[in-house]
């Protein structure tokens, strides 16, 4: 049986990501963890998170877990959701300034509230339904309607670097890389377990997919 | 594309019963929790709110209990809140499956617990709640902060407390007008455009919901990001559907309905 390991990195919801993976998946084994010894044995990793972005890196202070994550990163099919997906970019600018994982080209950083949406300026956090327009193929997105609408709750976005990287955009004041695929590793800004059944559509994918592009 | 505003039905919970008042006392009984939170999934709602209006500590137990239930089944956020006093409150919400905590009376009565929530939390995940009452006869137009369900009135101006509130780590205000509430003549329109003015973050409107013009209203007159009903919903008046199509009509951007989501439980 396929084992899913959810990164239990002490910040947000957890229990709604398992549940919506266990609905999705079917068969397979889900459980949260932030052992390093769980994160090498799982097939596949999700880093979920919401919160502040400091105190979710400060887990990888930790050599062992540092090296475990590191080593799905290269070799394991990676799914990052909100934060997860953050911080697999160089550097975000929220808590003074944090160095990301650096295996996504960019950086990440906070909405400027001078932005408008429909005539006036933006509220942060972006929280809501906004449309997710998919920049290329990819095999999470199986099933999924173009422009479909996700929800997103969410204060710093991800400025990519490499437009190859970027496997979606949304619309909020501008427009950012809501999504990002490169080789074995997929994030989303967004929330597929709370964006009804596209959003489980998408995590039904993860646990099918094999990590190829 | 611009971002959907959000349609909110909330669930006032006491005793594991959803129930709904007029200008918060006068109770009736709406129905099962889960039962509702099923149906409006099913509809499309954009999000769900619980509100354990009781919120003694039997009301607790029973407020987890139906977040789990419903957690299991509803895959669209949910807001809960009633009676939340400490972090530990909040873990076990969130680990019950909500994924926003609302704070009311607590955040009046300890205003360095927003700032606490939001830094342990995450401002995403911390609603304050506003229960406002319009100031008899006073100009320009004020409202004043009231707590413990609408009971007790806090001296609080609703402007500046919207504002300090916002700067302790709020990530949104849920902003119910008591004169309205429970009254379905629509919402306090000049109430919610200060509120939203005043402040950076989304707001709610709340309280006064009647027909499906008063929901589009909150949106183009009171500037709100979302909009909050009960009754309408609960006892069968309107679907959430009617209400996005309706909302639609009036020019404003919601979040469509896929087909095979109304289709059925498959």
């Amino acid at each position: 049986m396929s084992k899913v390991l959810i990164a239990d990195f002490g910040t947000g919801n957890l229990h709604s990501v398992i549940n919506a993976i266990e609905v999705a998946g079917g068969s397979c084994e889900v459980a949260a963890s932030r052992a390093a010894a769980r994160i090498r044995r799982a097939d596949r990793l999700v880093l979920p998170g919401q919160g502040a972005i400091g105190t979710w890196m400060a887990e990888f202070e930790d050599d062992e877990v540092r090296s475990a994550v590191d080593d799905a990163l290269r070799n394991k099919p990676v799914l990052g959701i909100c934060l997860g997906l953050q911080a697999l970019y160089q550097h975000s600018e929220e808590d003074g300034g944090v160095a990301g994982l650096g295996v996504l080209a960019g950086r990440v950083i906070r909405f400027d509230r001078r932005l408008t949406d429909a005539g006036r300026t933006i509220k942060v956090p972006h929280m809501g339904w906004s449309r997710v327009h998919q920049r290329r193929d990819h095999p999470l997105w199986k099933g999924v309607p173009q422009d479909a609408r996700f929800y997103f709750v969410h204060s710093y976005y991800a400025e990519a670097a490499e437009s190859a990287e970027v496997a979606a955009v949304a619309h909020y004041g501008l427009e950012f890389a809501c999504a990002a695929a490169r080789q074995n590793l997929f994030a989303v800004q967004f929330h597929p377990e709370k964006s009804r059944r596209q959003g489980l559509r998408l995590l039904a994918n993860f646990l099918n997919w094999d990590g190829s592009d | 594309m611009p971002l959907a505003k959000r349609i909110i039905p909330c669930l006032d919970v006491d005793n594991g019963r959803v129930v709904k008042g007029v200008r918060f006392v006068d109770i009736r009984d709406a129905g099962d929790p889960v039962e509702a939170a099923r149906m409006y999934d099913r509809q499309g709602a954009d999000e769900l709110a619980f509100l354990d209006i009781t919120a003694s500590s039997s009301g607790r137990d029973t407020i987890l209990h139906i977040v789990e239930a419903v957690a299991k089944e509803v895959f669209i956020p949910l807001t809960v809140g009633g009676g939340v006093r400490k972090l530990s409150n909040i873990r076990s919400l969130l680990n019950a499956g909500a994924d926003k905590i609302s704070i009311n009376t607590s955040a009046v009565e300890h205003p360095e617990f927003i700032e606490e929530a939001a830094g342990k939390f995450g401002s995403q995940c911390i609603v304050v709640a506003v229960d406002a009452r319009r100031v008899p006869g006073a100009e320009p137009p004020a409202w004043e902060v009231y707590t413990h369900g609408g009971r007790k009135p806090r001296g609080l101006d609703a402007i500046q407390w919207v504002e300090r509130m916002c700067r302790s780590g709020a990530g949104e205000i849920l902003l119910t007008s008591m004169d309205r509430d429970g009254t379905k003549i629509g919402f306090d329109l000049e109430l919610t455009r200060t509120v939203s003015a005043a402040v950076p973050i989304p707001v709610i409107a709340s309280g006064g919901v009647g027909e499906l013009s008063h929901l589009a209203d909150g949106i183009e007159f009171g500037h709100a990001d979302a909009v909050l009903a009960a009754s309408i919903f609960h006892f069968g008046e309107y679907t959430i559907a009617q209400a996005k199509t309706y909302m639609a009509g009036r020019g404003i951007e919601v979040c469509e309905i896929i087909d095979s989501e109304v289709a059925g439980d498959s």
